[in-house]
């Protein structure tokens, strides 16, 4: 299952960060996962949020350029060899993560990983194969 | 009577050489009795008016640099008496001290009756409703289309610069279809009218009149598909009379030299020899109808060429290659000269820039620094840094295909580049 992804770019700049989640929050939106990749002057910031199209909106609305996309959220039980299981499924199938990140859930003793995949279909076949729980944007609210 | 204005473009050569010859003649005459700077250079160069016995003879004469104005400032050079002048201008002194011009009422006549014609080039009508967002004042931009629009019987709206809300509200409701200003500051409408909710392309504007910077081929391709709006160079400098100079026709292929007002030499700029017809070189003009401030061969420092084949569109008056950088424009980094409007036809080539942009010089110890700041667009961005990473890696490597020098290139978000309402800044030079 593919859930959608928004991703912002960021100037290296103090406050860029905060602006940015001052302004969903003023739009009512949710974090549920987010990671920020940067270089020495610009980053990327991805977030799984609980209302994409409102998100994208106020964004657009501060002039802060997003971008939407599509990206594989993987369940996993949080243990040790958890994330493992899943890199080991993908093995030999062709398949490149491009990036990843991680939240866990505690009190459920769950993991949810976003993976950006060079070929979601193949990674999601592949995963499936191995009985391994990708989910849908529902389940991860 | 305004038909018999908008013949003059259609002139046979010979007659419009002869017209020319004639002013030029009495102009020379006029400055050589009334201005002491004149007479003291033609009688160092052994020349009187009386040496003129064809056009070409005018390359017997001297030059007039831009540090003659400044070094008469601010009414040495003037030819007519202060009783006679009945307006001044001053440049906007982006190079240095401000230059003053002056104009009679004769002067303000002709200048009204060039943009007139340029307008008409455009195929501008009294039916359009034209919003003047050039600056009303020193600056010879807003006053000088105001004239020449009114003159031609069109809806003037003056506007002049800024106030950037208010100019898309009068955009919407009074049902503008043309605008005059820089085509800078009309990047930066669109984007706000687009951030307004209410975009160009919803609106009635046809038709823009884009003049008082070098701006690029690239440029007018980008503003006319993101908006719909057909672009219009239109050239002139206040040193000669301001705007109407010179104009882009429906054609677009060169813009027509009033040149029966404004007569065109290219000369080499290092040997000052003067050049055939379509060598590339220094424009230089010698104001053969003014009355208050008539230069003679006054050197403009920009470079193109002159074309004296008929255009498409009709006209004989010769036509000006678009001066896509003035020489006063020009960086030195490292030794190699660069100008910002290649820079600028370099980075809209890439699919999806923005044509917002700034160049940076910096000096770490003896070495110039360049950097080049591109605004990230929707279309730019990608959620992998690989992706970025290979934007500014095209943009570093054209620069080093065309210059041979590394660049730092920085991506930078959406309008944290400064707008300008009237002239563009495009440089940045720390070097000092």
């Amino acid at each position: 299952m593919k859930i959608p992804q928004i991703s912002v770019f960021l100037e290296n700049k103090a406050g860029r960060l905060a602006h940015v989640t001052r302004v969903l929050r003023d739009a009512r939106v949710n974090i549920l996962a987010l990671s920020l990749a940067d270089t020495s002057d610009f980053g990327i910031l991805r977030l799984i949020v609980d209302n994409i199209d409102q998100a994208k909106e106020a964004l657009a609305a501060e002039s802060i350029v997003s971008m939407v996309n599509d990206v594989t959220a993987v369940e996993v039980d949080n243990r040790p060899g958890g994330l493992a299981a899943i890199l080991d499924a993908l093995e030999g199938g062709g398949v490149n993560v491009e990036y990843m990140y991680a939240f866990a859930e505690h009190r459920a003793k769950k993991a949810a990983l976003i993976f950006r995949f060079d070929d979601p279909e193949t990674a999601i076949r592949l995963l499936k194969g191995k009985g391994i729980n990708v989910i849908s944007g529902g389940e991860i609210l | 009577m305004r038909e018999d204005l908008f013949l003059k473009d259609f002139l046979d050569r010979d007659s419009l050489r002869q017209i020319q010859f004639t002013r030029l003649r009495e102009t020379l005459e006029r400055v050589y009795e009334r201005v002491p700077f004149y007479r003291k250079s033609f009688d160092e160069r052994g020349v009187t008016p009386a040496d003129l016995t064809c056009l070409e003879d005018l390359s017997k004469f001297p030059f007039t640099l831009k540090t003659d104005l400044r070094d008469h400032y601010p009414f040495g050079l003037f030819a007519a008496d202060m009783s006679e002048v009945v307006r001044i201008h001053a440049s906007s002194g982006t190079t240095g001290r401000p230059t003053v011009v002056g104009y009679t009422q004769e002067d303000i006549r002709i200048w009204s009756e060039v943009m007139c014609r340029t307008f008409h080039c455009i195929g501008i009508t009294p039916n359009d409703v034209v919003q003047n967002a050039y600056g009303y004042g020193l600056f010879t931009g807003g006053l000088g289309a105001h004239y020449g629009l009114e003159r031609l019987g069109c809806t003037v709206i003056p506007m002049s610069g800024g106030n950037t809300e208010k100019q898309i509200m009068v955009m919407n409701d009074f049902g503008v279809t043309a605008i005059c200003c820089t085509p800078s500051y009309f990047l930066f409408l669109a984007e706000k009218a687009e951030e307004m909710g209410c975009p160009i392309s919803g609106t009635k504007l046809r038709k823009g009149i884009f003049g008082a910077e070098p701006w690029s081929e690239e440029m007018r391709q980008r503003i006319e598909s993101m908006t719909g709006v057909g672009a219009f160079d239109i050239y002139g400098l206040s040193e000669v009379i301001g705007p109407g100079v010179s104009s882009d026709c429906e054609v677009k292929c060169g813009l027509h030299i009033f040149e029966d007002h404004f007569y065109p030499e290219i000369i080499d700029p290092a040997t000052g020899e003067v050049l055939p017809p379509g060598a590339e070189g220094e424009l230089v003009f010698t104001m053969i109808t003014k009355q208050a401030l008539p230069l003679i061969r006054y050197r403009t420092r920009d470079i193109t060429s002159l074309d004296y084949e008929k255009c498409a569109c009709g006209r004989t008056i010769v036509r000006m290659g678009r001066v896509s950088h003035r020489s006063d424009d020009m960086l030195i980094v490292r030794g190699v000269n660069l100008f910002p409007s290649q820079i600028e036809s370099l980075l809209l080539e890439i699919e999806g820039t923005s044509p917002h942009y700034l160049i940076v010089l910096s000096r770490t110890g003896a070495m110039d620094d360049l950097e080049v700041r591109v605004e990230v667009s929707p279309e730019l961005f990608s959620d992998e840094i690989k992706g970025l990473e290979r934007l500014r890696n095209v943009i570093g490597h054209k620069i080093k295909d065309l210059y041979g020098l590394s660049a730092k290139v920085s991506l930078v978000e959406p309008g944290s580049i400064e707008r300008s309402v009237g002239k563009a800044k495009r440089v940045l030079d720390l070097r000092k």
